[in-house]
């Protein structure tokens, strides 16, 4: 079986039901949502039989696949995965069903103004092209993949988009991500030309770069990615992005599309520039550094729910970025691992988010305050959401916050220290948001409107339910996915950049 | 060529002998005809020079050493007899407006009675005559190979193009004036192209390009009157081309010319002017080529970064697209520029590409119109993709495709003379091509946003429902604009198939 093509499947899959939903009439909206359902599911099921067919203790690179595309430039429809881009690509796998059921309401309000077959055709095609983007082992084609997702995800923001700001939102989203996108094509053509004229990941892999050449390349490839990720400062198109976009494309947008960016910069940056890599590393430690305090502290005082949540991400995508940039082992797994948590807890604290705020009919918080009183399951689960958020032990996100700290901890401990901090700001955000929300006095404002008084529904429940479960079961086992991510973490970083871990304690002292 | 220089005196006698009302049923396949015929020959011949591979090593020197068959000039000449189908398709549309887009008579006073009779009476034919000039003048343009031909085919191309831009239907004093501003600044620009011929002749003795090449090495004469003449060329092919400075004559003649002629000037000019233009960097003064290259290098810079800097102010599309079309001038100069077989060969992709979602472009925005003509102001614009989701569509697909996202042939284009450009050791102007396509990419963007995000007002205009013709040339601009994007292939095979130039 180990032929099969699992991931031109994995990427064609979900392009193909686009294309088919995208020439479905509007009026079709409801075939539409069963369709989608199902065709996600079924990618699902594929994306399962991926993670079986997967060897952990294999090859690095495994499930190979290449076809030619223009064999003038050397490039290839080629696909590979790792043990990082088998979690980013699962966790597509189990997101994207969900989303679609998260968007059953959302989209029948729309129905009439907007069109839902073509909403679901965007999702769909978002999905084949963020799944190409982390299989593919082709640069160009890579960079084919980063630049064509930004096209659906701007459709969806701005077209389906809830508050006026939308259009904003969307143009800055488009902006801020083809501006980076075209460094990384200056970048790109870079490689190309000093790389000797081949696109293939591996092979480029082997090449020498002179300084200069590696640093500039470098620099291209990670302003693309920290402005994907988002970092400090490239962060502001987030919390518009994510206040705008429908709540299911949001959490869409930041538990996976945002990844792109920092498994771009392990892919790409570490394993191809690892000199620059190692020479810009300080830098990127002190803007990700920045990002926790600076993000953390400006959730705290927001008033927009969905723009509450796009901040905590930055402050967490710091939380990545200097478990990346620590280069040891332990940091990187825990980043990887984060990237994977983040994505579960943050895409049900947006799912959550959107349920509450399609009930109140407003994301201010101002509109909520004793809410709890009215849905108290909904609220437990937006509790718990929270919890997951400021990665509380028991749920995983703790799991890869503790490796990204004890790592970074045994190189820089400042930074750990620092960082700390962040962990206390998140409780703090999370929990004043919690309670200014659901618990105090009833505001009489809520009972107005009849939605906010009928509780957590079934459908709603399936889709939450998934991830709690994987929230918690990851959090007191994670031991399948750290076994899957610690070899492809442990080769790029000692192979590709030389980098070993520093024996506990003693280097330290020469710091 | 000589198949449309035959074809483009019997569209005259045609004009001439032919009841008026069976002109235009004579006209359009002749003309078509005409450029499939010529088409097929250009295919006959590639594949005559070509060797086992597929590659054109080879080629003539014909009509006494004036007129060079190479690989290059097959390529652009094909390039340019598909364009031109096209081209022609679009101005054969009769369906959007009776009697098409043309009036028989340029001069009469804009708004007098003479006037406004002919704006009532039938569809003007002379525009096939004019068009199968113009385009067997790009083509003699593209396969030049002295200076002296290139003056005569620049003039045979130019002069019918000034009149097409006068002959709008709607706006006659828009059309003319944009047709004088073209005119007028044109002749000045082959003056300075004829004055630089003669330069040239002072410094080598000869005028064809093989005797130049050889004269920038081994002639006496001083370099004064080489470096003069070679910017007094530049100076002529840089305003066909619109290059920054001579580029302000692009916007009024693109939003003044009638629609489908802007098409053809944005499409056909461009690839000949470019023809002509790498043909002599390439071929005479290749060895002079750290004579231009900074100063041609600055200038491109310029280009792209104005064109891509006032496209961002533009109300009106055609003139957006006009400044979006200087801004391609800088990235097909940047490729020129790379000085290597690479730069050549993208270039020449670059142009194809662009060529083809150019006039699917315009092709658009003659459909888009209201009791008043085309609505070409931009807040005009606003709700298309409301009312009328194809073509906005269509249009949005064409607008992604001219800010390079992958997966379109503007894509494909700009990272080939981009790497020709890094591959030449011109990585500084890639960055500025880099930085202004940052730009560029705002303007298309807003277009996008306007057709999708923006409420139908009351004046959103209704879409034409096109006519044959504009249908299938508007499918096939599209159509390409995806091939060239996903499976470009073939297409740059041919390109890189195309050799070199014979000198």
């Amino acid at each position: 079986m180990s032929n099969f093509p699992y991931l031109s499947l994995l990427v064609g899959l979900p392009l193909v039901g686009s294309a088919v939903l995208a020439f479905l009439p509007r009026s079709q909206g409801a075939l539409a949502k069963k369709l989608a359902l199902v065709w996600t599911l079924v990618t699902l099921g594929l994306t399962v039989a991926l993670w079986v067919a997967f060897k952990a203790n294999g090859a690095r690179f495994q499930l190979k696949e290449s076809y030619a595309w223009i064999p003038q430039w050397d490039v290839h429809f080629s696909f590979f995965v790792d043990g990082i881009a088998l979690v980013m690509i699962a966790l597509i796998g189990v997101l994207v069903p969900l989303v679609v059921v998260a968007s059953w309401k959302t989209v029948e309000k729309l129905d009439g103004k907007r069109s839902v077959p073509a909403y679901f055709a965007l999702l769909l095609a978002l999905q084949g092209l963020m799944t190409g983007a982390f299989a593919s082992s082709d640069v160009l084609l890579f960079y084919v993949f980063f630049e064509a997702m930004l096209v659906p995800m701007y459709f969806l923001i701005g077209s389906y988009g809830e508050t006026p700001r939308r259009q904003y939102a969307a143009v800055k989203f488009f902006l801020y991500s083809l501006v980076g996108g075209l460094f990384m094509l200056a970048a790109v053509i870079g490689l190309w030309v000093y790389g000797g004229h081949t696109f293939n990941w591996e092979t480029l892999q082997q090449a020498d770069f002179n300084t200069m050449a590696e640093r500039w390349m470098f620099l291209g490839f990670f302003i693309a990615f920290a402005i994907k990720a988002p970092f400090f400062p490239f962060h502001t198109w987030l919390p518009d992005a994510g206040g705008a976009a429908p709540a299911p494309a949001a959490a869409l947008l930041v538990a996976v599309m945002d990844k792109v960016g920092t498994f771009g910069i392990l892919r790409y940056c570490l394993s191809l520039f690892p000199n620059a890599s190692k020479y810009f590393a300080p830098l990127a430690i002190a803007l990700s550094l920045v990002g926790i305090i600076y993000a953390a502290l400006l959730a705290v005082g927001q008033d927009n729910l969905k723009r509450l949540v796009a901040y905590t991400s930055v402050a967490h995508f710091g939380f990545i970025g200097i478990g990346i940039f620590a280069f040891t082992t332990q940091s990187g797994t825990g980043a990887v691992l984060y990237m994977l948590n983040h994505g579960l807890a943050t895409g049900l604290l947006f799912l959550v988010v959107g349920f509450l705020v399609a009930r109140r009919g407003s994301a201010s918080i101002k509109d909520f305050g004793g809410a709890g009183k009215l849905v108290p399951i909904l609220a437990g689960v937006f509790f718990l959401a929270g919890l997951a958020s400021l990665a509380l032990p028991g749920t995983s996100p703790f799991v890869s916050e503790f490796l990204v700290l004890i790592g970074v901890f045994s190189v820089y401990k400042t930074v750990a220290v620092i960082a700390t901090l962040g962990i206390v700001l998140a409780a703090g955000y999370v929990l004043w948001m919690y309670q200014r929300t659901m618990q105090g006095t009833l505001n009489p404002a809520l009972k107005e409107v009849p939605a906010m008084n009928k509780d957590i529904k079934v459908r709603e429940l399936v889709v939450v339910a998934p991830l709690i479960a994987l929230i918690l079961l990851l959090g007191f086992y994670p031991k399948p996915v750290i076994d899957v991510i610690n070899p492809a973490v442990k080769a790029t970083l000692i192979q590709d950049l030389g980098k070993s871990d520093p024996a506990p304690i003693s280097t330290e002292a020469k710091k | 060529m000589l198949v449309l220089f035959g074809a483009a005196c019997a569209s005259i006698l045609v004009e001439a002998a032919v009841p008026r009302d069976w002109r235009f049923r004579v006209q359009v396949p002749l003309t078509l005809i005409s450029l499939i015929v010529a088409g097929g020959f250009l295919v006959k011949l590639a594949t005559k020079y070509a060797d086992d591979d597929g590659v054109i090593q080879q080629g003539t020197l014909t009509a006494g050493k004036a007129v060079a068959i190479d690989g290059p000039a097959l390529f652009l000449q094909g390039a340019l007899v598909v364009l031109g189908i096209i081209a022609v398709l679009l101005i054969s549309e009769r369906r959007l407006e009776t009697g098409g887009a043309f009036v028989a008579q340029a001069a009469v006073t804009a708004g007098s009675q003479a006037d406004r009779r002919q704006a009532k009476t039938g569809g003007a034919t002379e525009v096939y005559a004019m068009v199968l000039f113009a385009l067997a003048g790009m083509l003699l343009f593209c396969a030049a190979n002295d200076l002296l031909t290139m003056f005569v085919a620049l003039e045979v191309f130019s002069l019918p193009l000034y009149l097409l831009c006068a002959l709008a239907r709607r706006r006659r004093l828009l059309s003319q004036e944009a047709s004088l501003k073209y005119f007028l600044l044109g002749a000045f620009a082959s003056a300075f192209f004829l004055y630089g011929v003669a330069m040239i002749y002072g410094f080598a003795g000869r005028i064809d390009f093989a005797s130049i090449h050889q004269a920038v090495v081994t002639s006496e004469r001083s370099k004064t009157l080489l470096v003069i003449g070679l910017a007094m060329l530049a100076i002529g092919l840089l305003f066909k081309i619109a290059a920054v400075p001579f580029h302000v004559w692009t916007p009024d003649v693109y939003q003044g010319a009638p629609t489908p002629v802007t098409a053809f000037m944005a499409a056909c000019t461009k690839v000949a002017a470019f023809g002509g233009l790498i043909r002599v960097l390439y071929v005479a003064f290749e060895r002079s080529s750290w004579d231009f290259r900074p100063v041609l290098g600055a200038v491109a810079a310029l280009t792209m970064i104005i064109g891509a800097v006032l496209a961002v102010t533009q109300t009106d599309i055609k003139r957006l697209l006009a400044y979006s079309s200087i801004a391609n001038a800088g990235y097909l100069l940047t490729g020129a520029l790379a000085m290597n077989s690479d730069g050549l060969r993208y270039t020449m992709f670059y142009l194809v590409a662009y060529g083809f979602t150019v006039l699917a472009a315009f092709g658009i925005i003659t459909l888009v119109r209201d009791a008043d003509g085309e609505a070409t102001h931009l807040s005009r614009w606003a709700g298309l993709g409301r009312r009328s989701p194809l073509v906005a569509a269509v249009f949005t697909f064409l607008m992604l495709a001219f800010a390079g996202i992958p997966l379109t042939s503007g894509f494909t284009a700009k990272f080939g003379v981009f790497a020709a450009a890094v591959g030449g050791n011109m990585t500084w102007l890639v960055i500025v091509g880099v930085v202004s396509s940052m730009i560029l990419a705002f303007p298309y963007l807003r277009v996008v946003v306007l057709m999708w995000l923006s409420e139908a007002g009351e004046d959103t205009p209704t879409v034409s429902i096109p006519g044959m013709f504009t249908s299938i040339a508007v499918a096939f601009g599209v159509i390409l604009t995806l091939v060239l994007g996903v499976v470009p292939q073939a297409a740059l095979q041919l390109a890189i198939n195309a050799g070199t130039f014979l000198r």
